[in-house]
């Protein structure tokens, strides 16, 4: 099977620790994996903002670029959730944003939304990883970023009434040494919301420092999520406040020791 | 004009104590839901069967609204239409003076807001007393509402105190909340028993029976009603439903959802006036059946008005109600607002981080978030996108279709990292308020790729 490896823009500018954790944990599970060029952007931000428009012509050049690809792999659940539920809509260019809907006839046949997974997916559900190498002797505290739990389905809702499982703590219990918490409120919003972090200022920062002394409160060393943009914005807020938290990728406490 | 959501919510978020014992109170609110949802086995079933039987109702909804007029008729109910807030109005009134009433008592109505009714009836000369307490202390503070099921939850009991210390003359700086309640009680008894006439909305119109079923905790609702000679019944169209199964899953759903108890104090089935007595219900359309046509926004029609998603909604929560434009706040008060006009209530749309938790929490399953992001789509081709958003993505669009322009500006990016921070941390800055700037990379990934050091990076471990 051969995987194209998608880098987010934000991961691919200030996390590449991230990508490049990413890319050594699944070489080290055998996986064929390229990173395909040039790639920039899903169009997220923009269609989240009101633009889809302006997320259309990104999701053509995806969708092209990673057509050689049987699987499309991202450490970053937003990302993954965008282009498999939004995608087909852009490029169907017909009403936007409905999800249930799928393109019918267009001239831009769309493929990447049925190959597109988030890593945790892909190493959870496609791989169904049962052992990793590493050892990380830390107690850390997991955050559910809300598209990861409620369009991924990476956990369970805690508004749901199903059966509790959480994908991202089956995958670090496979590391040694680990000591896994969550916060209070465990899949509350952290406040980031795209544009809506600089949009209402006001409201995204008090929920970020809310969930940022939550995260802390549990006695863990670090946070750690499948979404960099959401750590992005705690980690802004941590520092800012001067609170004595750290954060890091899922993709690298399971590469730990790669 | 209002102020819009963002500047509205940084107003309501200066005074932090009050902020958060706002947050808390509706988290709790929220626990206790999810505590009774947890608690029924075949909960999301009952999810799934709330949202099935209301599409079903909604696309038959001539059938059944016909069938519930023709059941109430039948009962002995008069029943009247109303096309709009104005006709209801009219209509209200009118049966009001033919029996000569000059007292009206209430019980809570989000559609009689929705009308303006209270102020309108007022004009015309009738004393207009709602019963329901959080709704008496609006009425007497002067406020509308703020949540559609605790609609006073923005007052601390403090500020009810010493409202009713000027308004009902009770002890000074007496908040204690059962000594509230009492004095409230024995000063609306007075109203109830000297009321000509009672009003109350409908949680559920029972197609089948022609029953009017109405879910309230303080039972002032019947209060009114087994007083008056007169009982008004104002209705939206969307609250008709099949029958007496169908209503069984909405109140196993609604009490739980809405406050977290298994089912309201007082269910009542209003079938038929009282010997002697009189009963109207005002079937009201007032924009609903354009809601109805637009298939992106009907399944705002299948709401049961729990309030469910805006406890749980974080951007309400860290607001208050009086952050919103429309008089209904949050997920459902953002749907409801811009299906009425979208020129005046656009500045709500920024409330919403689009968490998805309204989606999950919804007893009716409502595609709350997903109606919110719709609207942003369409707020650009009606002129009401806001500028610099729209000038951000443009932006975005350029340089990520321009993959030369991508590759240097992430080259240059880490420079930001050492600009002197007056030049980076300045009133452009809205990240930079409350955030530091995310610390750039040396070098990107896709750079790091190029040369070669990603793979060699793994060769260097194994
Ligand atoms: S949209 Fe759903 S959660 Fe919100 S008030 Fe209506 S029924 Fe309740």
């Amino acid at each position: 099977m051969r995987v194209g490896l998608f880098i987010p823009c934000y991961i691919n500018a200030a996390y590449p620790e991230v990508g490049i954790a990413t890319f050594k944990l699944l070489e080290h599970l055998g996986v064929d994996i390229d990173y395909p060029l040039p790639q920039t952007c899903c169009g997220q931000p923009m269609a989240n903002a009101g633009f889809e428009t302006s997320a259309l012509p990104l999701a053509r050049r995806l969708d092209a670029l990673f057509a050689p690809y049987e699987r499309v792999v991202t450490p970053s659940a937003s990302c993954a959730a965008f282009i498999r539920i939004h995608h087909p809509a852009i490029l169907a260019g017909g009403d936007t944003g409905s999800r249930a809907k799928n393109q019918t006839e267009d001239e831009h046949p769309c493929h990447t939304h049925e190959k597109i997974v988030d890593l945790c997916e892909f190493l959870h559900d496609v791989l169904r990883v049962t052992a990793l190498p590493g050892v990380f002797p830390h107690r850390v505290s997991i955050h559910n970023s809300c598209h990861g739990v409620r369009e991924l389905r990476l956990s369970s809702a805690s508004e749901l009434n199903i059966p509790r499982y959480s994908k991202i703590a089956a995958l670090l219990a496979l590391v040694r040494g680990i000591d896994i918490t969550e916060p209070e409120r465990p899949d509350e919003c952290c406040g980031f919301g795209g544009m809506f972090a600089v949009e209402v200022p006001a409201v995204s920062a008090c929920m970020g420092r809310e969930k940022v002394r939550r995260h802390l409160a549990t006695g863990a060393e670090y946070i750690t999520g499948a979404d960099s943009s959401c750590l992005m914005h705690m980690q802004g807020i941590a520092r800012r406040e001067k609170l004595p938290a750290r954060f890091i990728h899922v993709a690298q406490i399971l590469a730990s020791g790669l | 004009m209002k102020d819009n959501y963002p500047k509205a919510a940084a107003r309501f978020l200066r005074d932090a104590e009050r902020a958060k014992w706002h947050d808390d109170t509706l988290w709790m609110v929220r626990q206790k839901r999810d505590a009774n949802a947890r608690s029924i086995p075949e909960w999301e079933q009952l999810r799934h069967l709330a949202s099935q039987i209301k599409t079903h109702t909604l696309l038959r909804l001539d059938h059944y609204l016909e069938q519930f007029a023709d059941s109430a008729a039948a009962n002995g109910i008069t029943v009247h239409w109303a096309a709009d807030a104005v006709e209801h109005n009219r209509l209200v009134l009118e049966i009001l003076q033919s029996a000569g009433v000059k007292k009206l008592v209430k019980s809570k109505s989000m559609l009689a807001e929705e009308c303006h009714l209270n102020p309108y009836l007022q004009a015309a000369g009738i004393e207009v007393v709602e019963s329901d307490l959080g709704e008496r202390i609006l009425q007497l503070a002067g406020q509308p509402p703020s949540h559609i099921v605790m609609p006073a939850i923005h007052l601390t009991r403090q500020a009810v105190g010493k409202l009713f210390e000027e308004k009902l003359h009770t002890d000074p700086g007496n908040s204690d909340p059962t000594y509230l309640t009492r004095a409230a009680r024995r000063h609306l008894r007075q109203h109830f028993l000297t009321a000509d006439a009672a009003m109350t909305g409908a949680n559920f119109c029972v197609a089948d029976s022609g029953d009017v079923v109405v879910c309230t905790n303080e039972g002032n609702a019947d209060m009114g009603v087994a007083l008056a000679p007169l009982h008004v019944v104002s209705a939206g169209i969307e609250k008709v439903i099949p029958d007496a199964g169908a209503l069984a899953v909405y109140t196993r759903l609604l009490a739980r959802s809405a406050t977290g108890q298994p089912v309201t104090a007082y269910t009542t089935h209003h079938r038929a006036p009282r010997p002697g007595c009189q009963m109207h219900v005002i079937l009201v359309d007032n924009g609903r059946t354009d809601t109805l046509a637009n298939p992106e926004h009907a399944q705002t029609l299948k709401c049961l008005r729990c309030g469910a998603c805006m406890n749980t909604c974080p951007a309400y929560r860290h607001a208050g109600g009086y952050a919103y434009s429309y008089l209904i706040p949050g997920p459902i008060g953002m749907q409801l607002g811009m299906s009425r006009d979208p020129r005046a209530h656009a500045g709500d749309i920024p409330a919403c981080s689009l968490c998805y938790s309204c989606n999950d929490a919804c007893p009716a399953k409502v595609d709350l978030a997903d109606q919110t992001y719709r609207w942003r789509q369409q707020l650009d081709s009606m002129h009401l996108a806001s500028a610099p958003k729209k000038l951000i993505s443009r932006v975005l669009r350029l340089l990520f279709t321009s993959p030369k322009l991508y590759e240097n500006v992430l080259r240059l990016a880490p420079l930001v990292n050492r600009l002197p921070r007056f030049l980076v941390y300045n009133r452009l800055n809205a990240w930079g308020r409350d955030r530091e700037m995310p610390p750039f990379a040396g070098e990107s990934f896709t750079r790091a790729w190029k040369r070669g050091k990603v793979k060699a990076s793994r060769e260097k471990s194994k």
